[in-house]
């Protein structure tokens, strides 16, 4: 469906106003987006502080950035009548309707449903107690560890593990995506706990729960070991130590290294790029074990989808990063910010036609994928051209739509594991009848 | 926040900082170690407020004194006919926006240092409080039982 957001500009009016709520950071705006369903993932798109969330495997810097922008709670148009804080004005009855939307989780695997957000206009004008409520706490950790966000990167690491050449099974299939889902969480959370005041400064992200002091920071940070610890067990022991120890370097690399790097140096795209790509390259090694080179194609194609994503995102954000502290290349350096998005469209289009030769998937692969491939490409160049709104929004919307649909065309080119066989055989024949030759 | 809560009471996101103001309640009977944490919380609290309410506000500033002087330099005026405000677009913004990262870095990389050293040093009081608390109640649960 198409929803139309309107955000009026962050309240430092003192006028009674109606009030849209609305995720988005700019401030008089109309955005529209389009959420798309797939079977495979949901996106939300959020405006996010650091840049639009991307849909990162893992919570990613760069990629939970995207993830971040990328969240967007679902919103109806809620309309609230506010009643002006300031004591010059003589104080209006406060009359505030605030429908409450239930909070969907959207599974990675099934339809999504739709999802939709607690609208809190202006009971976020009172004064609340800090008391934790057992009622809100689902609700609450689901918005400490990005649960849709989460969910992409899930999604992610199964479409890594249905990419493997090896026969479906099931149970690791599952522990494997467990697992995954929660070191995101664990990650995510720790993320949030990094970032308090920087969220709170931000119009995307100042909604969240450690920002509205929904939940201590203690009790953030233990939720985040509850998950973390027994995800990464669970890969270690339940699937492989390959899987587990990516999962716990995944963590390490976005909470320590990534978050960090947010406000030091533009590197940390970089960084963010790397988490993104590692829940396939996980979800690979979970169905075979190892690291091939077929695990380094499906996360190399995620990490070159990062850039066009989050850099057309970060570029209707360099206000709110500029005034965070944030060092994003749309601030400091928007040409190389263009020319990186519009060099991995292109080095897309490249990784697609190696799977074939590394017998992921068969010739059909990058024939199918090269018209989505080249629209990208078309858009980054638009992007790298233009440099404005409009063509970094339409290059952000596509990537929203492009990877689900790349990676349901790769498995549906995938390989069987019966080709693959057949492929060998002729050796194995051989080396069958030079057996045979010598038994006897 | 009514004088008979137990609790610490949020409030709104303060206009400048952005922050939203913690009233901390005081029990009668505070350990030491409670009393750090509360000082602690609210010692950072303050901090914070101070660092992003003159942060903010000097954005604002130079912001306005950015868009002042562009417009002047292309001949127009801060309210145009309608008497609306005139803005520059993004493009011209970008400018402004990489000078003040790149002004502030040196203020960010302090501020960061300070805020991860508050945060992690709150909540690991805020560890040694529950665990005391536990300790407490399990004392007083056995002594009841006893």
């Amino acid at each position: 469906g198409l929803f139309v957001w309107r955000l009026k500009g962050a309240g430092t009016r003192p006028i009674p106003c109606h009030f849209v709520h609305l995720c988005r950071v700019t401030s008089d705006r109309l955005i529209t987006f389009q959420y798309f369903n797939f079977l495979k993932r949901m996106y939300v798109t959020q405006c996010n502080k650091d840049l639009s969330q991307r849909a990162k495997p893992k919570s990613d810097p760069v990629v939970s950035s995207f993830h971040e922008l990328q969240q967007l709670d679902q919103e109806k148009k809620v309309i609230h009548e506010i009643s002006p804080i300031s004591p010059v004005h003589q104080p209006w009855p406060e009359t505030s309707r605030r429908s409450e939307l239930r909070e969907v989780k959207s599974a990675a695997e099934t339809e999504a449903s739709v999802t939709s957000v607690r609208a809190e206009p202006k009971e976020d004008r009172q004064w609340k107690e800090m008391k934790l409520r057992l009622d809100e706490l689902p609700g609450i950790l689901a918005r400490l560890s990005k649960i849709k966000l989460t969910a992409l990167v899930v999604s992610t690491a199964s479409a890594g593990f249905a990419m493997a050449p090896v026969p479906f099974d099931l149970t690791c299939f599952l522990l494997a995506s467990l697992g995954t889902g929660l070191a995101s969480c664990a990650a995510n959370s720790i993320n949030q706990f990094f970032e308090v005041p920087f969220d709170s400064n931000m119009n995307r992200t100042k909604n969240r729960p450690l920002v509205r002091g929904q939940i201590s920071p203690l009790l953030a940070v233990c939720f985040a070991a509850s998950c973390g610890v027994p995800g990464i067990a669970l890969l270690t022991l339940g699937v492989n130590p390959l899987t587990g120890a990516l999962g716990a370097f995944n963590i390490f690399l976005y909470t320590c290294c990534y978050t960090p790097m947010k406000r030091m140096s533009i590197a940390n795209t970089w960084v963010g790029a790397v988490v993104g790509a590692i829940p396939p390259v996980m979800g690979w090694t979970a169905a075979t074990g190892s690291l091939d080179a077929g695990a380094l194609l499906l996360g190399g194609i995620l990490y070159s989808w990062q850039f066009p994503h989050f850099n057309a995102l970060s570029w209707g954000l360099r206000e709110d990063y500029s005034r965070g502290g944030y060092c994003m290349m749309s601030v400091t350096h928007p040409g190389l910010c263009r020319r990186v998005a519009l060099r991995h469209c292109l080095a897309l289009i490249g990784l697609c036609a190696v799977a074939p030769v590394l017998d992921i998937t068969t010739w059909t692969f990058p024939i199918i994928s090269l018209p989505i491939n080249l629209y990208i490409s078309y858009l980054g160049f638009r992007f790298y051209r233009d440099a404005d709104r409009s063509s970094s929004r339409k290059l952000f919307f596509c990537s929203l739509w492009h990877l689900p649909m790349l990676l349901l065309v790769m498995f549906t080119c995938k390989k069987s594991v019966l080709g693959k066989e057949d492929k060998n055989d002729p050796l194995g024949e051989s080396h069958g009848r030079a057996m045979e030759i010598r038994l006897p | 926040p009514p004088a008979h809560s137990h609790s610490d009471w949020i409030g709104p996101p303060d206009k400048h900082s952005n922050l939203r103001p913690v009233i901390f309640h005081v029990p009668a009977e505070e350990s030491p170690l409670e009393r750090r944490l509360r000082e602690a919380r609210q010692e950072a609290q303050a901090c914070n407020q101070r660092f992003w309410a003159q942060h903010n506000c000097a954005f604002r500033q130079e912001k306005e004194e950015f868009i002042y002087s562009r417009l002047k330099a292309k001949g127009l005026e801060m309210r145009d006919e309608t008497g609306q405000k005139a803005t520059l677009n993004a493009e011209e913004m970008a400018d402004f926006y990489k000078d003040f990262l790149s002004k502030n870095f040196r203020k960010h990389m302090q501020y960061n240092r300070d805020w991860y050293k508050q945060n992690f040093t709150i909540t690991f009081l805020m560890g040694q409080v529950a665990l005391a608390r536990a300790l407490r109640w399990l004392r007083w649960k056995k002594k009841n039982v006893e």
